[in-house]
């Protein structure tokens, strides 16, 4: 056993946090930062950080993830890291040549106080950063939220970037969220499907899903360029999917650029992309093709195929906010029982919303915010479940427990796939609903006794 | 990818130039003492620069103090429970991403390597400090796991706040009695690099639990083998070869090992260091507090095995270890020249560059040297000058402002338990017969003349360098990995070895020389382009029959 000190008993913990469900604010913005065409996120701390933020999104892609550091010394830390990052901002535009720098900072930064905007400033009056050229920054102080939170500042940061608005572009702008390269090309799918002409911000397809010719550029044809991003101030609406991800650039281009906004879940499972389906087809004025409805058929054409095996199955549930209310959305509408579920990442509307979803399941739900995956394992340990669904992390506790386990969320270390098939819309419904079958039938393949055992299933 | 392209004769010193040329002038200073062309001088070796404070914004390989302190040397201990103090990232990112395999893994054994704990610092913690929350989650852990020790790791906000981790450690350690709870104060700024936690972690090692223990070994021919991680299973492998010589491995820093493992290593008759630049102050300081000699050695590559074992051997200056260890020579070598036979046509000739922390750009130079390969270019991301160029340079090295804060403790002979292993005729004669004792040569002597040293190298750098030089394999970490590839280059990583291993020893040398006969042949490297895009010009169209 694995995780074999981890008792079945609950003590109430205040201060130790043992296997989270989380991690920093940086990694989730220099993911965001990936999502602007020709950009290099850098890192304003120790160079640690960028360091184990590179390392673990290259081991989730299986990608290179490049990025800069101010590598702090003890001097800096101390003093102040303008010198570093002024140094840094001219090395990178001297050596590198991005379009745009997008600086987040750590505990480090954030701690002693560096100010992001006069350092800006200060490297643009010097000439440090050329003409044409960009750079922004988020504060992403790691001992606030988690990487959902940093990933939303940065978003918001690239929001902040908006011009004021001059003349309607006719465009939605599409906040998509923490989701994969393969979801992002998903949406833009969709939304060319029903006619809306869109501006996606952030947009990592075509970043951390490339080819292999022979060539490495360290910046791929994908990404939002940045007069995209300027010009979000002009569009006619924006839709941003999910809460914690998303919804405070949307709120900021409403107040700032008069950008009116709809907070969306994120479309995983047959409800969610109904709705953001519905509202895409309302701001774009467009109708929805026969295609799309054919492909929300199917999804459905296969719940009613497969529902003996969804039908009442327990089922724990570990990641992010915005997604794990739609996944719990999804399961509940397919008559499965999502029992244990949490997030590592703060904020009190989670409960409340996955209550409000589970309520006519008929029976409590284990809820937290600010969890950790050790009190998922006790939980399970108390009452068993039938599926488990989370990060790469969860594999021991699989293990463990021998549950069946569906790799979903972030990071994925272990297996290939998730930034080249897609689990947003109604064939990323497909898809999920395939990987769980998969591992529910494959347990009961092979806990079938022999007598019983089937060929069809 | 044509073999065809690979014509030029780069003259060293072009390289070097046109790794420079792009930096501005102050960047390209800097780095042009970090480049070393390996050039045969009189009597000397060149000098490079090395463990200086990295170039903001360069895109390094390095990491941080904390990384080195938890995550290198403190990570592989499977029944210490690792507490970080500091905001989740640390902890998170450091929770079982480096490959230290244990055996702790049976019921009865504590085993916390899968346990990721931290006491989550948030934004209340950094303004009214985060002393209360620390000994609050020092007990939770206490209560929850009753470990016979705690370790506690600073991150970078903590020594800004001003915790006192120490007062905290020594607190709790006074209330419970039988758990030792000790701290480090590895935050991420401190020093340039890795480095400086491995120092931080030796010193408060050797502190706090070299000494504690009850054990006593009376075995015959006692080690301790110094700067072994046992990623992939490294230290398995070695264990198994010692086992089998007679010879008992009593304290592994650190890979598998326990805490009274740590305890017992003043017990040893000699040790036996593996990476030279993490735990060369353990070594030391063993030296001059219990008298035990230390001396390099080297298990990657067959030969270099075969020449440690050798070594420890004549160190005991028995016959009958002397002759064991030839037996297991004899007997492990057939398997590992077969292997050699099989491969060596396919990989003889073949070019190789590693970039690897601070050890294993020099080590496996053994096993390419086995394969017939050339190293063209190698280097540290945190080597000091002495893991280039020797330990002879220790006494000029010159500690810069960065790395000045780095606590030096000093160690004295023990009263009671100090005893020199060997006279100070024998240490004489053996000296003389060949064992240097406290000496490590360097990675520098190890490689060809004009061959490339890099220290700190940068993403700019590797690129440039598999651009101009072409070799058949690149060698460093998941983060240069796949830009890398994508050059259409194979990439093996060095630290993690990509999911594989064991490397060392004798089985670990077969193991490798399969690896690289698999990177170097593989069919992928010849897809880089599709047919449509190998002849362009479309000079006939297709007849249908």
């Amino acid at each position: 056993m694995l995780l074999r000190h981890t008792p079945k008993e609950i003590k109430e913990r205040k201060a130790l946090m043992i296997n989270p469900a989380k991690t920093c604010q940086p990694i989730g913005a220099m993911y965001a930062s990936l999502g602007i065409k020709g950009c290099l996120p850098h890192s304003h701390g120790s160079q640690g950080c960028c360091s184990y933020h590179r390392s673990t999104l290259t081991r989730h892609y299986k990608e290179p993830i490049s990025a800069a550091t101010s590598s702090f010394t003890e001097g800096a830390s101390v003093f102040g890291g303008q010198a570093n990052l002024l140094q840094a901002i001219n090395n990178i535009f001297t050596v590198y040549e991005p379009e745009v720098i997008a600086v987040h900072t750590t505990c480090l930064s954030e701690t002693i106080g560096d100010d992001l905007p006069q350092i800006f400033a200060k490297a643009i009056r010097e000439k440090t950063v050329p003409e044409g050229k960009t750079v922004l920054g988020a504060g992403t102080p790691s001992y606030v939220g988690s990487h959902v939170t940093g990933f939303s500042n940065m978003v918001k940061a690239m929001a902040a970037l908006a011009k004021e608005p001059v003349k309607k572009n006719g465009k939605i702008n599409l906040i998509p969220g923490w989701v994969e390269p393969s979801d992002m090309e998903e949406l833009k799918r969709l939304a060319a499907l029903v006619g809306a002409k869109i501006n996606m911000f952030p947009d990592t397809s075509g970043v951390l899903d490339g080819p292999l010719n022979g060539k490495y550029t360290m910046y791929p044809d994908g990404g939002t360029p940045i007069a995209d991003i300027k010009d979000s101030g002009n569009a006619i609406g924006t839709l941003a999917l999910g809460e914690w991800c998303s919804a405070d650039a949307a709120r900021l281009l409403d107040t700032k650029c008069k950008v009116p906004c709809s907070i969306l879940d994120m479309p995983f499972g047959l409800k969610a992309t109904d709705r953001f389906i519905d509202a895409l087809r309302i701001v774009a004025g467009r109708s929805v093709p026969e295609e799309i409805s054919v492909e929300r058929g199917k999804l459905v054409d296969m719940i009613s195929d497969m529902h003996q095996y969804f039908y009442g199955k327990k089922v724990a549930l570990v990641g992010d906010p915005d997604q794990l209310i739609a996944m719990t959305e999804f399961l509940v509408s397919i008559d499965m029982c999502p029992i244990h579920i949490i997030t590592g990442t703060p904020g009190k509307k989670f409960e409340k919303r996955i209550k409000e979803i589970t309520k006519d399941m008929g029976r409590e739900v284990n809820v937290k915010a600010k969890g950790d995956m050790f009190l998922l394992h006790q939980w399970m340990k108390n009452e068993p479940v039938d599926l488990l669904i989370g990060n790469t992390y969860c594999k021991y506790i699989a293990r463990d427990e021998d549950v069946p386990f569906v790799r979903w969320g972030f990071p994925i270390l272990d297996r290939q796939g998730h930034q080249h098939f897609p689990t947003v819309g109604y064939k990323g419904g497909l898809r999920l609903l395939e990987k769980i079958l998969g591992v529910l039938l494959d347990r009961k393949d092979r806990d079938d006794p022999e007598e019983v055992f089937e060929l069809v299933l | 990818m044509g073999k065809a392209q690979k014509l030029v004769q780069w003259d060293p010193h072009n390289i070097k130039e046109k790794l420079l040329e792009k930096y501005p002038p102050k960047v390209a200073r800097k780095r042009a003492k970090q480049i070393m062309i390996n050039e045969a001088l009189e009597n000397t070796t060149p000098e490079i620069v090395a463990n200086v404070r990295t170039i903001p914004g360069i895109i390094t390989m390095r990491g941080c103090t904390y990384a080195g302190c938890k995550g290198v040397i403190m990570g592989p201990t499977s029944d210490v429970v690792n507490l970080v103090h500091g905001p989740i990232g640390c902890s998170f990112y450091a929770w079982l991403t480096r490959r230290n395999q244990t055996d702790g893994i049976n019921e009865g054994m504590e085993n916390y390597i899968p346990y990721c704990m931290s006491t989550d610092m948030q934004d209340s913690d950094i303004i009214f400090g985060g002393e209360k929350k620390l000994q609050a989650a020092i007990q939770e852990a206490y209560d929850i796991f009753k470990p016979k020790a705690i370790a506690i790791f600073a991150t970078c906000p903590v020594g800004l706040i001003g915790d006192d981790i120490h007062a905290v450690a020594k607190k709790m350690k006074e209330k419970f009695g039988d758990c030792n709870v000790f701290a480090f104060s590895c935050e991420g700024y401190k020093g340039v690099s890795q480095s400086a936690g491995h120092h931080i972690a030796n010193n408060q090692i050797f502190t706090h639990v070299v000494g504690d223990t009850k054990t006593e070994h009376t075995e015959k021919y006692k080690i301790n083998l110094l700067g072994e991680y046992n990623i992939g299973g490294d230290g398995f492998e070695i264990d198994r070869i010692l086992k089998k010589c007679g010879i008992t491995n009593i304290s592994t820093f650190s890979g598998n090992a326990t805490y009274d493992k740590f305890a017992v290593a003043g017990q040893a008759d000699l040790s036996c260091v593996m990476c030279h630049r993490s735990i060369n102050y353990v070594a030391d300081m063993l030296e001059t507090k219990y008298g035990i000699p230390w001396i390099k050695i080297n298990f990657i590559g067959a030969e270099a095995t075969a020449k440690s074992l050798r070594k420890i051997a004549k160190y005991f200056d028995e016959q009958e270890l002397i002759d064991r260890v030839e037996e297991v020579i004899a007997e492990e070598m057939p398997a590992v020249k077969n292997a050699i036979t099989e491969v060596y046509p396919r990989t003889k000739g073949k070019t190789a560059m590693l970039f690897v922390g601070g050890s294993r750009a020099h080590h496996y130079q053994e096993l390419f040297l086995e394969l017939g390969m050339k190293t063209l270019s190698a280097g540290y991301e945190f080597g000091h000058r002495d893991d280039y160029e020797g330990r002879h340079v220790i006494p000029n090295l010159k500690v810069d402002a960065d790395s000045r804060n780095i606590e030096e403790i000093e160690v004295e002979a023990d009263p009671v338990l100090y005893r020199p292993r060997k006279t100070p005729e024998e240490m004489a004669a053996l000296e003389k017969a060949g064992v240097d004792f406290k000496e490590y040569e360097g990675l520098n002597p190890m490689m060809e003349e004009n061959t490339m040293v890099v220290d700190d190298l940068n993403q700019y750098e590797a690129e440039k360098l598999v651009e101009l030089l072409k070799p058949d394999l690149f060698c460093a970490g998941i983060k240069e990995k796949f830009s890398i590839q994508k050059l259409g280059v194979p990439m093996k990583q060095l630290h993690s070895y990509d999911s594989g291993g064991p490397y060392a020893g004798f089985v670990g040398a077969v193991n490798f020389y399969n690896e690289i006969d698999r990177l170097v042949n593989s069919k992928v490297w010849s897809y880089m382009k599709a047919p449509w895009q190998e002849n362009p010009e479309l000079s006939a169209t297709y007849a249908w029959e």
